[in-house]
Protein backbone atom coordinates (compact mmCIF):
# COMPACT_ATOMS: atom_id res chain seq x y z
CA UNK A 1 0.00 0.00 0.00
CA UNK A 2 3.01 2.25 -0.07
CA UNK A 3 2.83 3.02 -3.79
CA UNK A 4 3.78 6.66 -4.25
CA UNK A 5 0.60 8.44 -5.25
CA UNK A 6 2.06 10.13 -8.31
CA UNK A 7 3.31 6.92 -9.88
CA UNK A 8 0.02 5.18 -9.29
CA UNK A 9 -2.08 7.87 -10.92
CA UNK A 10 0.22 8.01 -13.95
CA UNK A 11 -0.18 4.28 -14.45
CA UNK A 12 -3.91 4.68 -14.12
CA UNK A 13 -3.96 7.51 -16.63
CA UNK A 14 -1.98 5.49 -19.16
CA UNK A 15 -4.29 2.56 -18.69
CA UNK A 16 -7.37 4.68 -19.35
CA UNK A 17 -5.67 6.19 -22.38
CA UNK A 18 -4.93 2.74 -23.70
CA UNK A 19 -8.56 1.67 -23.27
CA UNK A 20 -9.72 4.73 -25.13
CA UNK A 21 -7.16 4.10 -27.86
CA UNK A 22 -8.42 0.54 -28.29
CA UNK A 23 -11.91 1.89 -28.90
CA UNK A 24 -10.69 4.02 -31.76
CA UNK A 25 -8.29 1.52 -33.27
CA UNK A 26 -10.84 -0.10 -35.59
CA UNK A 27 -11.68 3.20 -37.27
CA UNK A 28 -8.03 4.07 -37.70
CA UNK A 29 -7.31 0.68 -39.20
CA UNK A 30 -10.27 0.78 -41.57
CA UNK A 31 -9.51 4.25 -42.85
CA UNK A 32 -5.79 3.57 -43.17
CA UNK A 33 -6.51 0.35 -45.05
CA UNK A 34 -8.88 1.95 -47.49
CA UNK A 35 -6.80 5.03 -48.00
CA UNK A 36 -3.51 3.31 -48.58
CA UNK A 37 -4.45 -0.01 -50.12
CA UNK A 38 -7.77 0.49 -51.86
CA UNK A 39 -7.66 4.09 -52.96
CA UNK A 40 -3.86 4.09 -53.13
CA UNK A 41 -3.57 7.68 -52.04
CA UNK A 42 -1.52 9.31 -49.34
CA UNK A 43 -3.49 10.84 -46.54
CA UNK A 44 -3.97 14.55 -47.07
CA UNK A 45 -3.09 16.82 -44.18
CA UNK A 46 -1.40 13.98 -42.41
CA UNK A 47 -0.27 16.05 -39.44
CA UNK A 48 -3.75 17.45 -38.87
CA UNK A 49 -5.28 14.01 -39.05
CA UNK A 50 -2.83 12.58 -36.54
CA UNK A 51 -3.36 15.54 -34.24
CA UNK A 52 -7.11 15.17 -34.55
CA UNK A 53 -6.90 11.46 -33.75
CA UNK A 54 -4.86 12.16 -30.63
CA UNK A 55 -7.51 14.66 -29.55
CA UNK A 56 -10.23 12.09 -30.11
CA UNK A 57 -8.44 9.49 -27.96
CA UNK A 58 -7.88 11.94 -25.12
CA UNK A 59 -11.37 13.34 -25.46
CA UNK A 60 -12.94 9.91 -25.21
CA UNK A 61 -10.91 9.13 -22.11
CA UNK A 62 -12.00 12.31 -20.36
CA UNK A 63 -15.56 11.73 -21.43
CA UNK A 64 -15.69 8.25 -19.91
CA UNK A 65 -14.08 9.59 -16.75
CA UNK A 66 -16.70 12.33 -16.59
CA UNK A 67 -19.44 9.73 -17.07
CA UNK A 68 -18.28 7.66 -14.16
CA UNK A 69 -17.58 10.57 -11.82
CA UNK A 70 -20.47 12.81 -12.65
CA UNK A 71 -23.22 11.79 -15.02
CA UNK A 72 -23.95 8.25 -13.86
CA UNK A 73 -23.94 9.11 -10.13
CA UNK A 74 -26.22 12.11 -10.54
CA UNK A 75 -28.61 10.14 -12.74
CA UNK A 76 -28.91 7.41 -10.17
CA UNK A 77 -29.09 9.85 -7.27
CA UNK A 78 -31.95 11.71 -8.93
CA UNK A 79 -33.76 8.48 -9.68
CA UNK A 80 -33.49 7.42 -6.06
CA UNK A 81 -34.51 10.77 -4.65
CA UNK A 82 -37.45 11.18 -6.99
CA UNK A 83 -38.65 7.68 -6.16
CA UNK A 84 -38.17 8.28 -2.45
CA UNK A 85 -40.10 11.51 -2.62
CA UNK A 86 -42.99 9.43 -3.79
CA UNK A 87 -44.52 12.00 -6.08
CA UNK A 88 -45.48 10.43 -9.38
CA UNK A 89 -46.24 13.82 -10.89
CA UNK A 90 -42.78 15.28 -10.33
CA UNK A 91 -41.11 12.15 -11.59
CA UNK A 92 -43.11 12.28 -14.80
CA UNK A 93 -42.54 16.02 -15.17
CA UNK A 94 -38.81 15.45 -14.78
CA UNK A 95 -38.87 12.64 -17.30
CA UNK A 96 -40.74 14.71 -19.86
CA UNK A 97 -38.56 17.80 -19.40
CA UNK A 98 -35.41 15.70 -19.65
CA UNK A 99 -36.45 14.32 -22.99
CA UNK A 100 -37.82 17.58 -24.33
CA UNK A 101 -35.07 19.96 -23.26
CA UNK A 102 -32.15 17.83 -24.36
CA UNK A 103 -33.72 17.17 -27.73
CA UNK A 104 -34.74 20.71 -28.61
CA UNK A 105 -31.11 21.81 -28.16
CA UNK A 106 -29.71 18.85 -30.07
CA UNK A 107 -27.43 20.19 -32.83
CA UNK A 108 -27.85 17.13 -35.04
CA UNK A 109 -31.60 17.65 -34.97
CA UNK A 110 -31.27 21.34 -35.83
CA UNK A 111 -29.07 20.39 -38.77
CA UNK A 112 -31.43 17.69 -40.03
CA UNK A 113 -34.49 19.94 -39.73
CA UNK A 114 -32.78 22.67 -41.73
CA UNK A 115 -31.82 20.13 -44.40
CA UNK A 116 -35.34 18.76 -44.48
CA UNK A 117 -36.77 22.27 -44.89
CA UNK A 118 -34.50 22.90 -47.86
CA UNK A 119 -35.50 19.62 -49.47
CA UNK A 120 -39.20 20.24 -48.90
CA UNK A 121 -38.86 23.71 -50.42
CA UNK A 122 -36.97 22.22 -53.34
CA UNK A 123 -39.76 19.75 -54.03
CA UNK A 124 -42.29 22.57 -53.73
CA UNK A 125 -44.06 21.00 -50.81
CA UNK A 126 -43.71 24.24 -48.91
CA UNK A 127 -43.02 27.71 -50.22
CA UNK A 128 -39.38 28.67 -50.51
CA UNK A 129 -39.61 31.73 -48.35
CA UNK A 130 -37.21 31.96 -45.42
CA UNK A 131 -40.11 32.23 -43.04
CA UNK A 132 -41.91 29.19 -44.28
CA UNK A 133 -38.76 27.07 -44.26
CA UNK A 134 -37.91 28.28 -40.79
CA UNK A 135 -41.32 27.48 -39.41
CA UNK A 136 -41.25 24.06 -41.04
CA UNK A 137 -37.88 23.29 -39.49
CA UNK A 138 -39.04 24.55 -36.12
CA UNK A 139 -42.20 22.47 -36.40
CA UNK A 140 -40.07 19.40 -37.02
CA UNK A 141 -37.86 20.12 -34.05
CA UNK A 142 -40.81 20.69 -31.76
CA UNK A 143 -42.52 17.45 -32.82
CA UNK A 144 -39.36 15.48 -32.26
CA UNK A 145 -38.60 17.12 -28.90
CA UNK A 146 -42.18 16.65 -27.77
CA UNK A 147 -42.15 13.01 -28.84
CA UNK A 148 -38.92 12.32 -26.96
CA UNK A 149 -40.37 13.95 -23.84
CA UNK A 150 -43.46 11.75 -24.05
CA UNK A 151 -41.28 8.73 -24.81
CA UNK A 152 -39.19 9.13 -21.65
CA UNK A 153 -42.38 9.76 -19.71
CA UNK A 154 -43.96 6.55 -21.00
CA UNK A 155 -40.71 4.70 -20.40
CA UNK A 156 -40.57 5.78 -16.77
CA UNK A 157 -44.23 4.92 -16.31
CA UNK A 158 -43.49 1.49 -17.72
CA UNK A 159 -40.75 0.93 -15.17
CA UNK A 160 -43.01 1.99 -12.33
CA UNK A 161 -46.01 -0.02 -13.41
CA UNK A 162 -44.00 -2.97 -14.59
CA UNK A 163 -45.60 -3.16 -18.02
CA UNK A 164 -43.67 -5.64 -20.15
CA UNK A 165 -41.76 -3.86 -22.83
CA UNK A 166 -42.53 -6.07 -25.78
CA UNK A 167 -46.20 -5.20 -26.04
CA UNK A 168 -45.44 -1.50 -26.06
CA UNK A 169 -42.57 -1.79 -28.50
CA UNK A 170 -44.34 -4.13 -30.89
CA UNK A 171 -47.40 -1.91 -30.74
CA UNK A 172 -45.18 1.06 -31.50
CA UNK A 173 -43.53 -0.65 -34.45
CA UNK A 174 -46.92 -1.64 -35.86
CA UNK A 175 -48.05 1.98 -35.65
CA UNK A 176 -44.85 3.01 -37.44
CA UNK A 177 -45.45 0.44 -40.16
CA UNK A 178 -49.04 1.57 -40.69
CA UNK A 179 -48.07 5.22 -40.78
CA UNK A 180 -45.27 4.51 -43.24
CA UNK A 181 -47.88 3.22 -45.64
CA UNK A 182 -49.98 6.37 -45.51
CA UNK A 183 -47.40 9.09 -44.93
CA UNK A 184 -46.14 11.28 -47.79
CA UNK A 185 -43.00 9.78 -49.27
CA UNK A 186 -40.88 12.86 -48.63
CA UNK A 187 -41.26 12.75 -44.89
CA UNK A 188 -40.50 9.07 -44.41
CA UNK A 189 -36.72 9.21 -44.72
CA UNK A 190 -36.50 12.18 -42.37
CA UNK A 191 -38.86 10.55 -39.88
CA UNK A 192 -36.74 7.42 -39.70
CA UNK A 193 -33.54 9.37 -39.36
CA UNK A 194 -35.04 11.66 -36.72
CA UNK A 195 -35.51 8.63 -34.50
CA UNK A 196 -31.88 7.69 -34.80
CA UNK A 197 -30.52 11.18 -34.33
CA UNK A 198 -32.23 12.21 -31.11
CA UNK A 199 -30.38 10.05 -28.66
CA UNK A 200 -27.26 12.11 -28.12
CA UNK A 201 -24.01 11.33 -26.39
CA UNK A 202 -25.00 13.10 -23.20
CA UNK A 203 -28.67 12.16 -23.07
CA UNK A 204 -28.10 8.44 -23.43
CA UNK A 205 -25.97 7.84 -20.32
CA UNK A 206 -28.21 10.04 -18.23
CA UNK A 207 -31.38 8.33 -19.38
CA UNK A 208 -29.78 4.91 -18.89
CA UNK A 209 -28.68 5.85 -15.37
CA UNK A 210 -32.18 7.17 -14.62
CA UNK A 211 -33.88 4.02 -15.85
CA UNK A 212 -31.54 1.63 -14.12
CA UNK A 213 -31.58 3.74 -10.96
CA UNK A 214 -35.38 3.70 -10.84
CA UNK A 215 -35.60 0.01 -11.55
CA UNK A 216 -33.12 -0.85 -8.82
CA UNK A 217 -34.81 1.15 -6.10
CA UNK A 218 -38.36 0.10 -6.76
CA UNK A 219 -39.34 -3.19 -5.17
CA UNK A 220 -40.12 -5.95 -7.59
CA UNK A 221 -38.37 -4.43 -10.56
CA UNK A 222 -35.18 -5.94 -11.88
CA UNK A 223 -32.68 -3.44 -13.28
CA UNK A 224 -31.78 -5.54 -16.29
CA UNK A 225 -35.31 -6.47 -17.18
CA UNK A 226 -36.96 -3.12 -16.54
CA UNK A 227 -34.21 -0.51 -16.42
CA UNK A 228 -33.64 -0.32 -20.13
CA UNK A 229 -36.02 0.54 -22.85
CA UNK A 230 -36.22 4.31 -22.40
CA UNK A 231 -33.88 4.87 -25.31
CA UNK A 232 -35.84 2.46 -27.46
CA UNK A 233 -38.97 4.55 -26.93
CA UNK A 234 -37.01 7.75 -27.51
CA UNK A 235 -36.01 6.44 -30.94
CA UNK A 236 -39.42 5.06 -31.82
CA UNK A 237 -41.80 7.86 -30.95
CA UNK A 238 -40.11 10.59 -33.03
CA UNK A 239 -40.74 8.49 -36.14
CA UNK A 240 -44.44 8.38 -35.35
CA UNK A 241 -44.69 12.07 -34.49
CA UNK A 242 -42.70 13.27 -37.50
CA UNK A 243 -44.77 11.18 -39.88
CA UNK A 244 -47.84 12.56 -38.17
CA UNK A 245 -46.49 16.07 -38.69
CA UNK A 246 -45.92 15.25 -42.34
CA UNK A 247 -49.43 13.91 -42.76
CA UNK A 248 -50.94 17.00 -41.17
CA UNK A 249 -48.84 19.51 -43.08
CA UNK A 250 -49.00 17.97 -46.51
CA UNK B 1 -4.81 30.71 -34.40
CA UNK B 2 -7.72 29.65 -36.54
CA UNK B 3 -7.69 26.29 -34.83
CA UNK B 4 -7.93 27.81 -31.35
CA UNK B 5 -10.92 29.84 -32.46
CA UNK B 6 -12.59 26.73 -33.87
CA UNK B 7 -11.81 24.73 -30.76
CA UNK B 8 -13.30 27.43 -28.61
CA UNK B 9 -16.46 27.41 -30.68
CA UNK B 10 -16.87 23.67 -30.22
CA UNK B 11 -16.31 24.01 -26.50
CA UNK B 12 -18.94 26.71 -26.26
CA UNK B 13 -21.47 24.71 -28.23
CA UNK B 14 -20.81 21.64 -26.10
CA UNK B 15 -21.45 23.69 -22.98
CA UNK B 16 -24.58 25.07 -24.60
CA UNK B 17 -25.81 21.55 -25.33
CA UNK B 18 -25.29 20.40 -21.80
CA UNK B 19 -26.89 23.48 -20.30
CA UNK B 20 -30.50 22.22 -20.43
CA UNK B 21 -29.55 19.13 -18.46
CA UNK B 22 -27.60 21.08 -15.87
CA UNK B 23 -30.42 23.57 -15.50
CA UNK B 24 -33.00 20.82 -15.17
CA UNK B 25 -31.04 18.82 -12.61
CA UNK B 26 -30.11 21.89 -10.58
CA UNK B 27 -33.67 23.19 -10.50
CA UNK B 28 -35.06 19.86 -9.44
CA UNK B 29 -32.43 19.36 -6.78
CA UNK B 30 -32.78 22.82 -5.28
CA UNK B 31 -36.45 23.58 -5.61
CA UNK B 32 -38.34 20.34 -5.80
CA UNK B 33 -36.31 17.72 -4.08
CA UNK B 34 -34.68 20.22 -1.77
CA UNK B 35 -31.84 17.86 -1.11
CA UNK B 36 -28.17 18.70 -0.94
CA UNK B 37 -26.39 17.31 -3.97
CA UNK B 38 -24.22 14.39 -2.89
CA UNK B 39 -20.47 14.60 -3.53
CA UNK B 40 -20.85 17.97 -5.15
CA UNK B 41 -17.15 18.54 -5.75
CA UNK B 42 -16.64 15.18 -7.44
CA UNK B 43 -19.73 15.83 -9.52
CA UNK B 44 -18.50 19.18 -10.74
CA UNK B 45 -15.10 17.79 -11.63
CA UNK B 46 -16.81 14.93 -13.44
CA UNK B 47 -18.95 17.43 -15.28
CA UNK B 48 -15.90 19.40 -16.37
CA UNK B 49 -14.20 16.23 -17.59
CA UNK B 50 -17.35 15.36 -19.47
CA UNK B 51 -17.61 18.69 -21.27
CA UNK B 52 -13.90 18.95 -22.03
CA UNK B 53 -13.76 15.32 -23.11
CA UNK B 54 -16.74 15.67 -25.41
CA UNK B 55 -15.43 18.93 -26.86
CA UNK B 56 -12.01 17.40 -27.56
CA UNK B 57 -13.68 14.36 -29.04
CA UNK B 58 -15.82 16.48 -31.38
CA UNK B 59 -12.92 18.73 -32.42
CA UNK B 60 -10.78 15.70 -33.16
CA UNK B 61 -13.59 14.18 -35.21
CA UNK B 62 -14.04 17.39 -37.20
CA UNK B 63 -10.32 17.71 -37.81
CA UNK B 64 -9.41 14.16 -38.56
CA UNK B 65 -12.14 11.66 -39.02
CA UNK B 66 -14.91 13.44 -40.88
CA UNK B 67 -12.84 15.07 -43.64
CA UNK B 68 -11.07 11.81 -44.39
CA UNK B 69 -14.19 9.72 -44.06
CA UNK B 70 -16.30 11.99 -46.26
CA UNK B 71 -13.60 12.18 -48.88
CA UNK B 72 -13.31 8.42 -48.91
CA UNK B 73 -17.06 7.99 -49.11
CA UNK B 74 -17.22 10.19 -52.20
CA UNK B 75 -14.11 8.66 -53.76
CA UNK B 76 -15.26 5.10 -53.30
CA UNK B 77 -18.65 5.82 -54.81
CA UNK B 78 -17.11 7.82 -57.62
CA UNK B 79 -17.90 6.16 -60.93
CA UNK B 80 -14.34 6.40 -62.24
CA UNK B 81 -13.09 4.45 -59.27
CA UNK B 82 -15.80 1.85 -59.23
CA UNK B 83 -15.35 0.51 -62.66
CA UNK B 84 -13.48 2.77 -65.00
CA UNK B 85 -14.57 2.66 -68.61
CA UNK B 86 -17.69 0.79 -69.54
CA UNK B 87 -18.74 -0.03 -66.03
CA UNK B 88 -22.45 -0.37 -65.62
CA UNK B 89 -23.16 2.12 -62.90
CA UNK B 90 -26.53 0.77 -61.93
CA UNK B 91 -25.31 -2.80 -61.60
CA UNK B 92 -24.99 -3.54 -57.93
CA UNK B 93 -21.92 -5.66 -58.47
CA UNK B 94 -19.88 -2.64 -59.48
CA UNK B 95 -19.82 -1.32 -55.97
CA UNK B 96 -18.03 -4.08 -54.12
CA UNK B 97 -15.59 -1.79 -52.40
CA UNK B 98 -18.41 0.45 -51.25
CA UNK B 99 -20.23 -2.37 -49.50
CA UNK B 100 -17.03 -3.45 -47.82
CA UNK B 101 -16.27 0.10 -46.77
CA UNK B 102 -19.83 0.58 -45.55
CA UNK B 103 -19.70 -2.56 -43.44
CA UNK B 104 -16.27 -1.83 -42.00
CA UNK B 105 -17.00 1.81 -41.27
CA UNK B 106 -20.28 0.84 -39.67
CA UNK B 107 -18.49 -1.68 -37.49
CA UNK B 108 -15.66 0.58 -36.44
CA UNK B 109 -17.69 3.71 -35.75
CA UNK B 110 -19.99 1.68 -33.54
CA UNK B 111 -17.05 0.39 -31.52
CA UNK B 112 -15.95 3.98 -31.01
CA UNK B 113 -19.41 5.27 -30.14
CA UNK B 114 -19.39 6.76 -26.62
CA UNK B 115 -23.14 6.36 -26.03
CA UNK B 116 -22.95 2.64 -26.72
CA UNK B 117 -20.00 2.41 -24.37
CA UNK B 118 -22.08 4.04 -21.64
CA UNK B 119 -24.99 1.64 -22.12
CA UNK B 120 -22.63 -1.35 -22.22
CA UNK B 121 -21.04 -0.27 -18.94
CA UNK B 122 -24.46 -0.01 -17.32
CA UNK B 123 -25.59 -3.34 -18.74
CA UNK B 124 -22.50 -5.10 -17.47
CA UNK B 125 -22.94 -3.54 -14.03
CA UNK B 126 -26.55 -4.52 -13.81
CA UNK B 127 -26.06 -8.09 -15.00
CA UNK B 128 -23.12 -8.57 -12.61
CA UNK B 129 -20.75 -9.11 -15.49
CA UNK B 130 -22.77 -11.73 -17.34
CA UNK B 131 -23.04 -9.29 -20.21
CA UNK B 132 -19.53 -8.16 -21.08
CA UNK B 133 -19.24 -4.60 -22.43
CA UNK B 134 -17.08 -5.72 -25.35
CA UNK B 135 -19.40 -8.61 -26.15
CA UNK B 136 -22.38 -6.29 -26.41
CA UNK B 137 -20.50 -3.68 -28.38
CA UNK B 138 -19.16 -6.17 -30.91
CA UNK B 139 -22.59 -7.73 -31.38
CA UNK B 140 -24.11 -4.30 -31.98
CA UNK B 141 -21.22 -3.35 -34.28
CA UNK B 142 -21.81 -6.43 -36.42
CA UNK B 143 -25.48 -5.49 -36.67
CA UNK B 144 -24.60 -1.98 -37.78
CA UNK B 145 -22.10 -3.31 -40.32
CA UNK B 146 -24.70 -5.56 -41.90
CA UNK B 147 -27.29 -2.80 -41.76
CA UNK B 148 -25.18 -0.19 -43.48
CA UNK B 149 -23.86 -2.55 -46.14
CA UNK B 150 -27.44 -3.56 -46.91
CA UNK B 151 -28.48 0.08 -46.90
CA UNK B 152 -25.74 0.92 -49.39
CA UNK B 153 -26.95 -1.93 -51.59
CA UNK B 154 -30.45 -0.49 -51.39
CA UNK B 155 -29.28 2.93 -52.55
CA UNK B 156 -27.51 1.37 -55.53
CA UNK B 157 -30.43 -0.80 -56.57
CA UNK B 158 -33.01 1.85 -55.78
CA UNK B 159 -35.58 -0.36 -54.11
CA UNK B 160 -37.84 1.65 -51.81
CA UNK B 161 -36.85 2.09 -48.21
CA UNK B 162 -40.01 0.97 -46.52
CA UNK B 163 -39.86 -2.53 -48.02
CA UNK B 164 -36.61 -3.27 -46.22
CA UNK B 165 -37.66 -1.54 -43.02
CA UNK B 166 -41.01 -3.31 -42.87
CA UNK B 167 -39.34 -6.66 -43.48
CA UNK B 168 -36.80 -5.84 -40.79
CA UNK B 169 -39.51 -4.88 -38.30
CA UNK B 170 -41.36 -8.13 -38.94
CA UNK B 171 -38.16 -10.07 -38.19
CA UNK B 172 -37.70 -8.04 -35.02
CA UNK B 173 -41.26 -8.63 -33.86
CA UNK B 174 -40.97 -12.38 -34.47
CA UNK B 175 -37.65 -12.52 -32.66
CA UNK B 176 -39.09 -10.65 -29.71
CA UNK B 177 -41.42 -13.53 -29.00
CA UNK B 178 -38.60 -16.04 -28.66
CA UNK B 179 -35.88 -14.01 -26.97
CA UNK B 180 -35.15 -14.34 -23.24
CA UNK B 181 -37.09 -11.51 -21.63
CA UNK B 182 -34.10 -10.00 -19.89
CA UNK B 183 -32.40 -9.02 -23.07
CA UNK B 184 -35.32 -7.53 -24.96
CA UNK B 185 -35.19 -4.00 -23.60
CA UNK B 186 -31.43 -3.86 -23.90
CA UNK B 187 -31.54 -5.03 -27.50
CA UNK B 188 -34.05 -2.34 -28.43
CA UNK B 189 -32.01 0.30 -26.66
CA UNK B 190 -28.88 -0.77 -28.53
CA UNK B 191 -30.59 0.02 -31.78
CA UNK B 192 -31.38 3.57 -30.77
CA UNK B 193 -28.03 4.20 -29.18
CA UNK B 194 -25.72 3.30 -32.03
CA UNK B 195 -26.67 6.14 -34.27
CA UNK B 196 -24.91 8.96 -32.49
CA UNK B 197 -22.01 11.37 -32.68
CA UNK B 198 -19.52 9.31 -34.64
CA UNK B 199 -21.73 7.16 -36.81
CA UNK B 200 -24.27 9.66 -38.10
CA UNK B 201 -22.04 12.12 -40.02
CA UNK B 202 -20.00 9.40 -41.69
CA UNK B 203 -23.00 7.30 -42.61
CA UNK B 204 -24.85 10.35 -43.88
CA UNK B 205 -21.82 11.29 -46.02
CA UNK B 206 -21.69 7.77 -47.43
CA UNK B 207 -25.39 7.84 -48.23
CA UNK B 208 -25.18 11.22 -49.88
CA UNK B 209 -22.07 10.33 -51.84
CA UNK B 210 -23.59 7.11 -53.13
CA UNK B 211 -26.92 8.60 -54.08
CA UNK B 212 -25.18 11.39 -55.97
CA UNK B 213 -22.98 8.99 -57.94
CA UNK B 214 -25.43 6.29 -58.87
CA UNK B 215 -27.44 7.57 -61.84
CA UNK B 216 -31.14 7.89 -61.30
CA UNK B 217 -31.07 8.21 -57.55
CA UNK B 218 -32.44 11.26 -55.89
CA UNK B 219 -30.13 12.35 -53.05
CA UNK B 220 -33.02 13.92 -51.24
CA UNK B 221 -34.94 10.68 -51.05
CA UNK B 222 -32.15 8.14 -50.89
CA UNK B 223 -29.49 9.96 -48.88
CA UNK B 224 -31.52 9.44 -45.76
CA UNK B 225 -32.41 5.99 -44.64
CA UNK B 226 -28.97 4.54 -43.93
CA UNK B 227 -29.40 5.68 -40.38
CA UNK B 228 -32.62 3.73 -40.14
CA UNK B 229 -30.81 0.58 -41.25
CA UNK B 230 -28.08 1.26 -38.74
CA UNK B 231 -30.61 1.41 -35.90
CA UNK B 232 -32.61 -1.60 -36.96
CA UNK B 233 -30.09 -4.38 -37.47
CA UNK B 234 -28.33 -4.17 -34.09
CA UNK B 235 -31.65 -5.08 -32.49
CA UNK B 236 -31.72 -8.23 -34.58
CA UNK B 237 -28.12 -9.20 -33.83
CA UNK B 238 -28.35 -8.55 -30.09
CA UNK B 239 -31.54 -10.58 -29.76
CA UNK B 240 -30.00 -13.22 -32.00
CA UNK B 241 -26.97 -13.37 -29.73
CA UNK B 242 -29.22 -13.70 -26.69
CA UNK B 243 -31.21 -16.44 -28.37
CA UNK B 244 -28.08 -18.37 -29.35
CA UNK B 245 -26.49 -18.21 -25.90
CA UNK B 246 -29.80 -19.16 -24.32
CA UNK B 247 -30.04 -22.17 -26.63
CA UNK B 248 -26.48 -23.20 -25.75
CA UNK B 249 -27.09 -22.92 -22.03
CA UNK B 250 -30.26 -24.96 -22.35
CA UNK B 251 -28.44 -27.65 -24.30
CA UNK B 252 -25.72 -27.82 -21.66
CA UNK B 253 -28.21 -28.19 -18.85
CA UNK B 254 -30.15 -30.82 -20.81
CA UNK B 255 -26.94 -32.81 -21.28
CA UNK B 256 -26.17 -32.47 -17.62
CA UNK B 257 -29.56 -33.69 -16.56
CA UNK B 258 -29.26 -36.69 -18.86
CA UNK B 259 -25.92 -37.54 -17.27
CA UNK B 260 -23.97 -37.21 -20.50
CA UNK B 261 -20.38 -36.00 -20.52
CA UNK B 262 -20.23 -32.38 -21.70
Amino acid sequence: MNVPKKKNSLALLLKKLWISFKDLLPIIVVIAFFQVIVLKQPLPNFVEVVFGSVLVVFGLMFFVQGLEMGLFPIGEAMAHELARKGSLLWLLVFAFLLGFSTTIAEPALIAISAEAAKIAAGSNLISSSQESMHSYALGLRLSVAFSVGIAILIGVLRILRGWPIHYLIIGGYIVVMLMTLIAPKEIIGIAYDAGGVTTSTVTVPLVAALGVGLASIIKGRSPLLDGFGLIAFASLLPMIFVMGYGIIIF
Amino acid sequence: MHFIFEAFEVLLSTIRDILPIIALITCFQLFILRQPIPHLRRLIIGGIYLVIGLAMFLIGLEKALFPVGKMMASQLSNPTFSGGEGAVLTDWKTYGWVYLFAALIGFSTTIAEPSLLAVAIKASEVSSGVISPWGLRITVAIGVAIGIALGAYRIVTGTPLHVYILAGYIVVVLQTFTTPKKMIALAYDSGGVTTSTVTVPLVAALGLGLSESVPGRNPALDGFGLIAFASLFPIITVMGYAQITHWFVKRQSNKRSKGEPQ
